[in-house]
């Protein structure tokens, strides 16, 4: 079988991607979607499927399917339908779940569209296909003891939900995990949902087989329960090799659908056999179909946010920035809003750009922290800006004033005034300071008269040194040249 | 003998010359006494009731000239046990329920207590809807209050009986396949399957969702239409429910029958019809004829493929519908270790057969390989039989069928035999296919038993059906006969 | 429709239908099914290729409620109904996981 190992077999990845909708309502009632609130305290007849309640769509939900739809340049179809999808489990409380399946003449509320995403500088097209609306379900709580029961929570049955998948477009792990980025990117960008997998508003399952050079399609295995994009990147390098390894071993890959275990790094198969499922999809009678028309779809258009990569190219154009420093800024909607209030404040881009992209990011980074979350406001980091500009503060005690803003959530000036950080401009007193350094260093003055200019840099961070960084550098050297006559 | 009909009562309220109180008594003292024998009821809630009464009396003691009080004040009525009513026990006439307290109440429930009517109780049923004779409730029978030995149709069995029996004037039942307007038609009352989408069906326990619509029973047409006003008409909580106005039908009531086309189809006055029945329909197109109505032939081809489509339709829809039943949430659970067992052992348990031979049945219909053979195709039919109507109705303003091809068989007589049993709703079904209104009035009598005549009409034209029904009523003594149990 | 007749079917209806049937019902079961479904038959016999299939008559569509909360049920109310609950959950028996 050693031949076997040799072949240079070919990753296939498409990816099923489920979002929660940034909707106030559930998606066919009126209670309310909220994170953490305690058990079963938003519930309500029909999200707890009880006989005799029915479901009424929420308009908002199927806007924001169609914004997602018409961001990755789908074919929006102008008749779509509800189904039932029909199995047991206790955290689907009616014995199905209404989604938007295809089946025959009836079409999901999009299909055939594609995100571009970046590979290694290559700009690679991954197609989508499809885009469909259907209800979340409800919460399991397993018992930690082996005896107890299972326990439901129903506030998250009806959430609105939104399946993406992709066609088989993505050949390594890595591009995944890119495609997730840029996917989240545009959802939070679209203002479509938080987009945040490790709080469950983003998940993602894998289909991943191998495929020999020139051959069909290798057996699919479906790997789920991966809670960030990380763990995306990893359970998926992980299910490659170890079918690369049963391959190799002349075995066939089983059809399965494995769970990524985020402590021991390995996906497992499920415990019970499984069945071939049979949903027995059908129309839902309780819902009429939904008719998407121009008008509707250019209202949606209309509405639509400005999109990461409208956003970026505007960012070169309009503050001369560079591809490299406008693709930072636009990470995240945040990132982008509070550069932009921030030129808005302190109209020089370039050296805004290099302070969020420097030591704010380099902060966030440190700490983990969300922009939005932080004490530094784009009016504070304009007026720190414009402490320096006006020389009250030097760029390196700008620095720490910007950590300090940050942790005592303070204004700049406030910080500069407490601390006494302002400069030293007044040539007197820093006059007796360079002369007293002179003094104290006649060898690096001598070496400075006799032209050995790199003895001017030590004489100046002594000068810093003495000040606690508050002497103009400007006037500082000023002085000490004049001083020691060069 | 005090009035026994709505409209009637009211007046009598408006008046003074009665109080609601005393309907109330006098109709808890009439169930007490004899619904031990028909098991109309599956709860009487007698003390909510007089409390409801005396609020009334109160009211009506009160009321001016001027001052209107809502339509059905103080007005007793029974509704049938699978439609929701938040804190009292709704069964569906099956163990699976049996204990469920809803916590809410259906459209037509709060519909009727804001049109001031006293719910008396609860009405027996085919388990969730499923049968034809009301034989087949987990609670026992339902008799029929014309003869004892017979079943009183179903599934709204338990409503039907309890007007007839003058347990109360008016009473709600739903109709999926005919079961509103055959216990009408066995129990020689009215009762109609309105347009589909003319009632909520908010709160309504789903049997087949593209099918059911509640409909009221009453003892002549126009109690049936004062109900149908207070229920009818657009409801956020029902996606299916039709913004059209409702008409004042009382109003339209009088018009009579001059120049309404009536049809008959040619496929429903042949073999499979009981002479009995075939004669009382032909003599009510007599009736009309005299009045000035115009009598037509037309045709229904694809009738006869109503009933398998309905049978392939309806379980479907079921199977899906009677999932949640897995006692989780409510109701009946059989205690197990593992989640699967407790699922079918619940349901094997909870359900009766006729119950587990639908959801198979249905199951079956749905299931991977057979949807396209069975599901599809009954829908297929479904279109064609609505085709069917449209092409009557461009020729006639109502199609008269019969309710039910015989009389009120016997209990047990097709109990054991399903399909015969369904043959029981063959020009019922295609009305809930086509999602059209079908109006159930007595036409006459055979060997001591009601017979029922359907009158059915465009979408949302209930006033037509209506219209023809009262012109008929006017020239019949049907609707005055009552069982010996009503005055007893 | 000798399909279901095979118990084989009956079984597997009964599964997906999560129904324990026991062996008398089974074959009493797949014998009236059976009937009923020859019964059914009698639509192979209508020309229906191009007729459209109908889920519903009625020809509304787009009804759709404005994203708005409206107040849930109280806890006590729902889960007074509950076979098992704990903690302000519904209990069932253990599932497993991926199971
Ligand atoms: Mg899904
Ligand atoms: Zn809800």
């Amino acid at each position: 079988m050693a031949k076997e190992a040799a072949i240079e077999y070919q990753t296939v990845v498409g990816l099923e991607i489920h979002v929660q909708l940034l909707t106030v309502s559930k998606m066919f009632c009126g209670c309310a979607v909220s994170f953490g609130a305690s058990p079963n305290t938003r519930i309500c007849p029909v999200c707890l499927g009880l006989p005799g309640s029915l479901p009424v769509l929420n308009r908002r939900a199927v806007e924001l399917g169609l914004r997602t739809a018409l961001a990755l340049e789908c074919r929006v179809h102008p008749h779509s339908q509800f189904h039932r999808k029909n199995y047991f489990y206790p955290d689907i409380p009616k014995g199905y779940q209404i989604s938007q399946y295809e089946y025959a003449d009836h079409a999901p509320l999009a299909t055939d569209g594609h995100l571009d995403i970046n590979v290694d500088g290559q700009k690679r097209r991954i197609r989508i296909r499809r885009v469909h609306l259907e209800e979340d379900t409800g919460r399991l709580v397993h018992s930690p003891d082996q005896h107890g029961g299972s326990l439901i929570d129903y506030n998250r049955s009806g959430v609105p939900l939104m399946e993406i998948v992709t066609q088989p477009d993505l050949r390594a792990p890595a591009e995944a995990r890119e495609f997730l980025t840029a996917l989240r990117r545009l959802l939070q960008f679209a203002e479509v949902s938080t987009g945040r997998m490790e709080e469950g508003t983003l998940r993602c399952d894998a289909n991943v087989s191998l495929q020999r050079p020139g051959g069909p399609f290798g057996t699919r295995t479906e790997v789920k329960n991966m809670n960030s994009i990380r763990s995306v990147e990893r359970a998926l390098a992980f299910e490659v090799e170890r079918q690369r390894a049963v391959l190799a071993r002349g075995d066939s890959v089983a059809q399965e659908t494995r769970h990524w275990d985020e402590r021991r790094e390995v996906t497992f198969g499920s415990r019970s056999k499984e069945e071939a499922q049979d949903y027995r999809y059908f129309p839902e009678p309780d819902l009429v179909p939904l008719v998407v028309d121009d008008n509707w779809l250019e209202s949606v258009r209309a509405e639509l946010p400005e999109l990461p990569a409208a956003r970026r190219d505007r960012f070169v154009a309009a503050y001369g920035l560079s591809a490299y420093d406008a693709d930072l800024l636009t990470t995240a909607p945040s990132v982008a809003a509070f550069f932009e209030r921030a030129v808005a404040l302190f109209p020089q881009p370039k050296t805004v750009a290099n302070w969020i992209t420097g030591d704010v990011t380099g902060y966030l980074n440190d700490t983990g922290a969300d922009l939005d979350q932080l004490g530094l406001s784009p009016e504070r980091l304009a007026s720190l800006l414009r402490l320096i500009e006006d020389g009250t503060i030097s760029g390196r005690i700008a620095k720490e004033v910007l950590v300090e803003t940050i942790r005592e959530d303070r204004d700049p000036a406030a910080i500069v005034e407490a601390r006494g950080l302002t400069q030293i401009r007044d040539e007197a007193a820093l006059g007796d300071i360079v002369d007293k350094i002179v003094a104290d260093h006649p060898g690096p003055a001598a070496d400075v008269r006799a032209g050995k200019n790199a003895a001017m840099g030590f004489l100046m961070g002594q000068i810093m040194k003495a000040t606690g960084g508050r002497a103009n550098p400007e006037t500082a050297t000023r002085l000490l040249r004049r001083r020691l006559g060069v | 003998m005090p009035p026994s009909g709505a409209l009637a009562l009211r007046a009598a309220y408006l008046e003074k010359s009665l109080r609601p109180s005393d309907v109330v008594d006098a109709a808890l003292d009439h169930i007490a006494r004899h619904d031990r024998h028909l098991h109309a009821f599956l709860y009487v809630g007698a003390d909510q009731a007089r409390a409801e009464a005396a609020v009334w009396d109160e009211r009506y003691a009160r009321v001016g000239a001027r001052e209107t009080l809502p339509s059905l004040a103080g007005v007793p009525v029974a509704i049938k046990d699978n439609m929701c009513t938040r804190g009292v026990p709704t069964t569906c006439g099956s163990r699976i329920l049996e204990g469920w307290r809803p916590p809410y109440d259906a459209t037509v429930v709060t519909r009727l207590r804001e049109a001031g009517a006293i719910i008396i109780g609860k009405t027996n049923l085919d388990e969730f809807a499923m049968g034809s004779s009301t034989e087949y409730s987990a609670f026992g029978p339902t008799r029929n209050p014309w003869d004892p030995s017979r079943v009183p149709g179903g599934s709204s069995g338990g409503s039907a009986a309890a007007v007839a029996a003058g347990f109360v004037p008016l009473a709600l039942g739903s109709d999926t396949g005919g079961s509103v307007r055959l216990p009408a038609g066995f129990c020689g009352i009215v009762g109609l399957k309105p347009t589909y989408g003319r009632v909520s069906r908010y709160g309504l326990v789903a049997f087949a969702s593209s099918l059911d619509q509640i409909g009221p029973l009453a003892g002549d047409v126009t109690d049936c239409a004062l109900m149908l006003r207070a229920i009818a008409g657009k409801d956020p909580q029902d996606s299916t429910s039709a913004d059209v106005p409702v008409p004042d039908y009382i109003a339209a009531i009088g018009e009579g029958a001059g120049g309404l086309r009536l049809g008959v189809p040619d496929e429903v006055v042949g073999p499979g019809v009981e002479p009995a029945v075939a004669e009382a329909v032909r003599h009510a197109l007599d009736v009309f004829a005299a009045h000035g109505g115009q009598v037509e032939r037309i045709s229904l081809p694809t009738i006869e493929a109503a009933l398998p489509a309905y049978y392939l339709i309806a379980p479907a829809e079921a199977s899906s519908n009677l999932a949640r039943y897995d006692g989780v949430q409510y109701g009946l659970r059989a205690p197990s270790e593992d989640l699967h067992e407790m699922y079918a052992e619940t349901r094997r348990q909870g359900f009766g057969d006729e119950v587990k031979r639908r959801i198979m049945l249905g199951t079956y219909a749905l299931s991977a390989g057979y949807y396209d053979a069975y599901y599809l195709k009954a829908q297929r039919v479904r279109t064609l039989v609505a085709r069917d109507f449209e092409a009557a109705f461009r020729k006639v303003d109502v199609v008269v069928m019969p309710v039910a091809p015989t009389l009120p068989f016997a209990i047990g007589e097709k109990a054991e035999d399903p399909l015969q049993m369904y043959l029981s709703d063959i020009f019922t079904i295609p009305v809930n296919l086509a999602g059209l209104p079908g109006l159930a009035v007595p036409c006459g009598f055979a060997r001591g038993l009601p017979i029922g005549m359907q009158l059915i009409g465009r979408p949302f034209d209930e006033s037509t059906l209506f219209r023809a029904a009262y012109t008929y009523e006017q020239a019949t003594p049907w609707h005055r006969r009552r069982p010996p149990v009503a005055t007893a | 429709m000798s399909q279901v007749n095979d118990r084989a079917t009956v079984e597997h209806m009964a599964h997906l239908a999560r129904l324990a049937v026991s062996e008398r019902d089974r074959e009493r079961f797949a014998e009236q099914i059976a009937r009923i479904l020859e019964h059914c038959a009698r639509l192979n016999a209508l020309p229906l290729a191009d007729v459209p299939p109908a889920s519903h008559v009625i020809p509304i569509t787009n009804v759709l409620r404005d994203d708005v909360a409206t107040p849930s049920l109280d806890r006590d109310e729902v889960l007074a109904q509950a076979p098992a609950h704990q903690d302000g959950f519904f209990r069932v028996p253990r599932v497993l996981e991926g199971g």
